[in-house]
């Protein structure tokens, strides 16, 4: 259980590792708060379809499984919407679009149809939690460089920088972070490999 | 028919959905190490994005709208772009094999691409410039999505120019494969930013 989700947020994490769900991962990155939002929401949507396509997984015909996947995800995906849209309007607004996009995130069909869909419901709910720690982790570290960078904040709050580099909030910036640091990662597998 | 001329312009160089708006990054990293995959994974998003802004918007306007339930978008509209690429890709095996050979492998993909679920969610929520409506018309809608599938497209091609070059350059070892690709990706990206200043 604790292995399945050391799984998902280390060995394989969805960002980092199998590079899934880019377009959420890069386009709302450019503050720590919307990292943190957009990793929550995907962790709980990830969480429930996992559960629940594990409940279905004999019943689904084998056929129409992924349209049955993608409908049971948008689901999950619309009472997020609702949810954030009524109690916190201001990430719902700053999110946009990414919201209702959480249903084409390519980590979430990719866990049901790898894992939920072949095992048992208490190992896919952890395998969901675990995936989902994952990403919001690797959407933190990218929205806190990025937010550190281009506006000289952190949550809101000023950290000293007098000239922050704008272009890190804008496109480039989001592309460069994640290169740079997916070297980094390199760098640190090659140096275990030679251990 | 400036408007509309606007519209277009606006979703290929100013507001490109790949690399300023982070729309179908999957297939843009995924699907761009040849040129000529990418260029038919570019024609057959193109495609698909038409159809399914004119499906989408004719579900909104006559379906979701008058029975009081546009809650029901987000499911209405995947539904209904995953049941198009089924059609399609049945369509074009039947009837125009060759072009299905081309695009084939690609139609499955698309599905998930979040390109086309993205301009399809635009065309109702953005305000029109031709009526007073609150949303895009249907021709607005078509040359929207039309266009932004070209530019993706662009993107799609212009990336892969770029990889093919870095396959024959000498990288250093960390940066090899995905982290160099996005760091050209970034660069790329730059030189989109600079139709940030032309509003239509």
């Amino acid at each position: 259980m604790i292995k399945t989700i050391k799984n998902g947020i280390i060995t394989e994490n969805p960002t980092f590792m199998q590079l899934l769900g880019m377009c959420p991962t890069l386009a709302v990155t450019t503050a720590l708060s919307n990292g943190i939002g957009m990793g929550l929401s995907v962790t709980f949507v990830l969480t429930l379809s996992n559960v629940l396509i594990s409940l279905l997984r004999k019943i689904i015909p084998q056929k129409i499984r992924i349209a049955a996947y993608v409908v049971i995800i948008a689901t999950f995906v619309t009472i997020v919407d609702l949810v954030l849209k009524a109690y916190i309007p201001a990430l719902s607004k700053s999110l946009g679009l990414f919201i209702p996009l959480i249903v084409v995130n390519c980590i979430i069909l990719a866990r049901a149809e790898a894992f939920a869909s072949k095992n048992g419901v208490l190992k896919s709910a952890a395998d969901g939690i675990g995936m989902g720690l994952g990403f919001t982790i690797a959407l933190s570290i990218i929205s806190a460089i990025r937010e550190i960078l281009g506006a000289g904040t952190i949550l809101g709050h000023s950290v000293g920088i007098t000239s922050p580099a704008t272009i890190m909030l804008l496109p480039p910036g989001g592309f460069l972070t994640l290169g740079v640091l997916l070297g980094i990662i390199n760098v640190i597998k090659n140096k275990k490999g030679e251990r | 028919m400036p408007a509309l001329i606007g519209i277009a312009l606006t979703s290929i160089f100013v507001q490109n959905f790949v690399l300023v708006k982070f729309y179908g990054i999957c297939p843009f990293l995924g699907v761009s190490k040849k040129l000529d995959t990418a260029l038919g994974m570019g024609m057959a998003v193109t495609f698909v994005m038409t159809l399914a802004s004119i499906m989408t918007w004719l579900c909104q306007k006559f379906i979701l709208v008058p029975l009081n339930i546009e809650y029901m978008q987000t499911i209405a509209f995947i539904v209904i772009i995953a049941a198009l690429v089924q059609f399609v890709e049945m369509f074009l095996q039947k009837s125009i094999p060759s072009l299905y050979s081309a695009l084939g492998i690609y139609l499955p993909l698309i599905t998930t691409n979040c390109a086309v679920l993205g301009v399809a969610l635009l065309n109702v929520r953005t305000a029109s410039v031709i009526s007073s409506s609150t949303s895009y018309t249907l021709i607005e809608t078509i040359i929207n999505g039309f266009s932004a599938g070209v530019g993706f497209m662009l993107a799609i091609v212009l990336f892969a120019g770029v990889r093919e070059r870095l396959e024959s350059s000498k990288i250093p070892k960390a940066l090899e494969g995905m982290p160099i690709a996005l760091i050209s990706a970034s660069l790329l990206a730059m030189a989109f930013l600079g139709f940030q200043g032309m509003s239509f």
